[in-house]
């Protein structure tokens, strides 16, 4: 008696032991998880933050009658304008070569910017006005204390004599750092100190819109009917079957499938949202159906027999009692699902959603494109700064997705019944 | 139940609404290559004109002539980017989807080079040095082949550090791998007599093919990410395309190649054995369909685009010469189609 009960007591600690060591490497487990999530987005935030910001020089423009016809001020030429107010600013570059640089230092678009102002403003006209222009990427990235100007000159971008021409006017007050509000109210561009992320964001906006207005509805009937009216037969097995294989099958597929048939056999228009968000719809399907189909079926069978008690009929049954129970769990499963979507490149390549879009789009059948494939683009470009602009829209992407993921939650916690 | 019915017809009837009015524009797709400096006229010509933004996809230059030459209508691609010449059988493929009248439109040239860390010794390679560091099988100087031995760059060539051969560049579904290939190791494989006795697809094989043993990584369609490997590692070298050498120019140097420097002026004479050609291709049957190809067409053979201070050289596009420039110029203004 008395050696089964030291030999259960020493089995004892051994066995708390073990429960103890098992905890502390769960523990370690998620925090090394946490860990590197905090490295991965710290590392991102800390690129991504200089997409916030942007350089601007200040440069005086003559918009005296001289230079500017008042009365037709669209037949003027601003490029023109722009690169004489250069000219006069530092007169003395006279090389060919130093004045194609010198204009390199204000963005492609600053003839743009210019003209815009002069519209929206007539008021400005008729005299010497300080205009703040959006600088060039090596001048941004140069505000930004990015570029490394101790190294020799031959490996690096901006060269002594621009160098010069910034210690002028950061000396004379006229560069300045701006909030870089361009970034999410313009579209894509090559210059990197134009590129803005709203193309891409309501390309992906469409696209979901498309795909939640397909995919719900069908996915809820599909799972309903599956679970609550089908017979349990061969032919439902092999279904069920199906759906689980098709939750599986790579993206890619859906694309190709896509091109085939939205484009190839209805003639949908290439690129679109709307067919990019029928692609996702497809894909996001089967994960809707399962998730749908999970969440009926832990609805009590209680509550079923007792509406069918009451004189229900079996569609009265479902749809006033189970359904409104099972919701929470197929919202959540469409979100989730949706968020899946949203992160997905491959499937859009093969519609030619992977696309250069400069216009925001303006309906479902424009051009469009997405943000992962934002990201995607803008991470193979040559220049030096739009490293900034992919972590920033690595880190829009990554909000949109925590807020779907929010949705999901509260709309789980606010409608959700226990038993 | 009624109320999601409701909003479901709306939603769709939305969509309906949205494709009557849907917009004409510029389709362009192909090579990622030249997708740089397409986009960029594309950007200029969209705030240039009163025309739509053309769309441009990056799809390489096979997949972009895939769908350019799969029919005439007015769904498919008005103009397709390659970073190599189109073949005769994708005119033949296009000739046979009612594509007959093509125009073909040269833009510039684009180096390919070989970089390594600012931090190690610049190399000056020769094309046999690539070569014999890079192909699967070497000759074993006796007329026959074997499987490449050489380890380090110094059995290589005695000239060249006593470090381990380790080049990272593009997979084999890149133009830049198939220009390398062409350029670069067809170039040093020539250098030996033996293999003009070959037969045509045995010369392919033993020139083109790369040695997969580990001393050739492939690193990815992205040349950023090569650039990041090679400050990471000062010992391996990487392959990439002249523009990413130039915004690098503080992280990575380029070799020399037969002792010419991967520079701007010795891409554009020719000098610099590893440079190609780049195109866009134009569906004449679509000018005047789609508005705006002409003067899309005009935008881009302007002296201020592709000339030798236009701004394609701000984005790494290596201008033609004057005369080159001119026909082809004249080419695009006069749709002229090709003829091979």
């Amino acid at each position: 008696m008395s050696d089964l009960f030291t030999s259960a007591e020493k089995h004892l600690k051994s066995r708390h032991r073990s429960e103890s060591r098992f905890r502390w490497m769960g523990r370690l487990a998620i925090g090394f998880s946490l860990g590197f999530l905090a490295i991965m987005l710290f590392s991102i935030f800390m690129l991504g933050k200089g997409a916030l910001s942007r350089a601007e020089i200040a440069l005086p423009v003559d918009l005296t009658a001289e230079t500017v016809d008042q009365s037709d001020i669209e037949a003027t030429s601003f490029s023109k304008l722009v690169r004489n107010t250069l000219f006069e600013t530092f007169p003395e570059v006279t090389d060919r070569g130093e004045r194609r640089r010198l204009l390199g230092v204000v963005s492609a678009d600053a003839q743009y910017e210019l003209k815009r102002q002069v519209l929206a403003n007539p008021e400005l006209l008729g005299q010497v006005q300080t205009i703040w222009f959006t600088a060039s990427d090596d001048i941004d990235l140069y505000a930004k204390g990015e570029v490394d100007v101790t190294l020799p000159e031959d490996q690096r971008r901006l060269k002594d004599l621009e160098l010069g021409w910034l210690n002028q006017l950061e000396v004379n007050g006229q560069l300045r750092s701006v909030f870089n509000k361009a970034f999410f109210t313009s579209g894509d561009s090559r210059e990197p100190e134009l590129a803005g992320i709203l193309s891409a964001l309501i390309g992906s906006i469409f696209s979901l819109m498309v795909c939640f207005a397909l995919s719900f509805p069908l996915g809820i009937m599909a799972a309903i009917y599956l679970e609550e009216f089908a017979k349990k037969s061969r032919w439902s097995d092999f279904i069920e079957v199906n759906i689980n294989n098709l939750a599986a099958v790579p993206s890619i597929v859906f694309g190709l499938l896509g091109l085939s048939i939205f484009l190839g056999v209805f003639g949908l228009p290439r690129s679109s949202p709307l067919v990019g968000g029928m692609v996702l719809a497809l894909m996001t399907l089967p994960t809707i159906i399962i998730a749908s189909r999970a969440s009926l079926r832990s609805v009590p069978s209680s509550i079923r027999e007792a509406a069918l008690g009451m004189g229900a009929t079996q569609v009265q049954s479902t749809f006033h009692h189970v359904m409104p129970l099972a919701m929470p769990g197929m919202l959540t499963g469409s979100i989730v699902g949706m968020a899946r979507a949203l992160g997905e490149t491959a499937p859009l390549l093969m519609i030619g959603m992977v696309a250069f879009i400069v216009d925001v789009p303006q309906g479902f059948t424009d051009a469009a494109t997405s943000l992962p494939v934002q990201v995607f683009l803008w991470a193979d470009s040559p220049e030096r700064s739009f490293l900034e602009k992919t972590s920033a829209a690595i880190l829009v992407l990554l909000g949109l997705l925590i807020v779907m993921n929010i949705a999901a939650i509260v709309l789980r916690k606010k409608f959700e019944r226990r038993y | 139940m009624t109320m999601k019915l409701t909003a479901t017809a709306a939603v769709m009837s939305a969509l309906v609404a949205g494709a009557a009015a849907a917009q004409e524009r510029i389709s362009i797709v192909g090579s990622s290559t030249v997708f740089p400096f397409s986009t960029t006229v594309a950007e200029h010509f969209g705030k240039a004109t009163d025309f739509a933004t053309p769309v441009v996809e990056s799809t390489g230059s096979g997949g972009g002539l895939k769908l350019f030459c799969a029919g005439a209508g007015l769904d498919t691609p008005d103009i397709t980017n390659a970073s190599r010449r189109i073949k005769a059988s994708e005119v033949a493929t296009c000739a046979e989807n009612g594509v007959t009248e093509i125009t073909e439109v040269k833009i510039g040239y684009d180096g390919i080079v070989m970089a390594n860390s600012r931090e190690a010794v610049p190399f000056e390679l020769t094309l046999r040095d690539i070569f014999l560091a890079l192909a699967a099988n070497v000759p074993d100087g006796n007329g026959g082949t074997m499987p490449n031995p050489n380890a380090t760059w110094a059995d290589v060539n005695p000239a060249l550090p006593e470090i381990r051969i380790e080049v990272m560049g593009p997979p084999p579904t890149s133009g830049t791998r198939d220009a390398f290939s062409e350029l670069a190791m067809e170039g040093g494989c020539d250098t030996f007599e033996m293999v003009e006795a070959m037969e045509k697809a045995d010369y392919k094989a033993f020139c083109h093919t790369i040695r997969e043993d580990g001393a050739y990584i492939e690193a990815g369609e992205n040349d950023n990410l090569i650039v990041q490997k090679l400050t990471a590692n000062p010992n391996a070298l990487g392959i990439f395309g002249y523009s990413f050498l130039e915004q690098n120019a503080d992280l990575v140097q380029g070799s020399t190649v037969d002792g010419v420097a991967p520079e701007f002026e010795a891409i554009a004479s020719g000098d610099y054995p590893v440079s190609r050609s780049l195109y866009f291709y134009v569906k004449n049957a679509h000018v005047g369909q789609v508005p705006g190809i002409e003067e899309f067409l005009a935008e881009f053979t302007a002296e201020d685009t592709w000339g030798e201070y236009g701004y394609l050289t701000e984005k790494g596009l290596i201008p033609m010469g004057e005369e080159e420039m001119e026909q082809f110029a004249d080419d695009a203004a006069n749709l002229t189609p090709l003829s091979m």
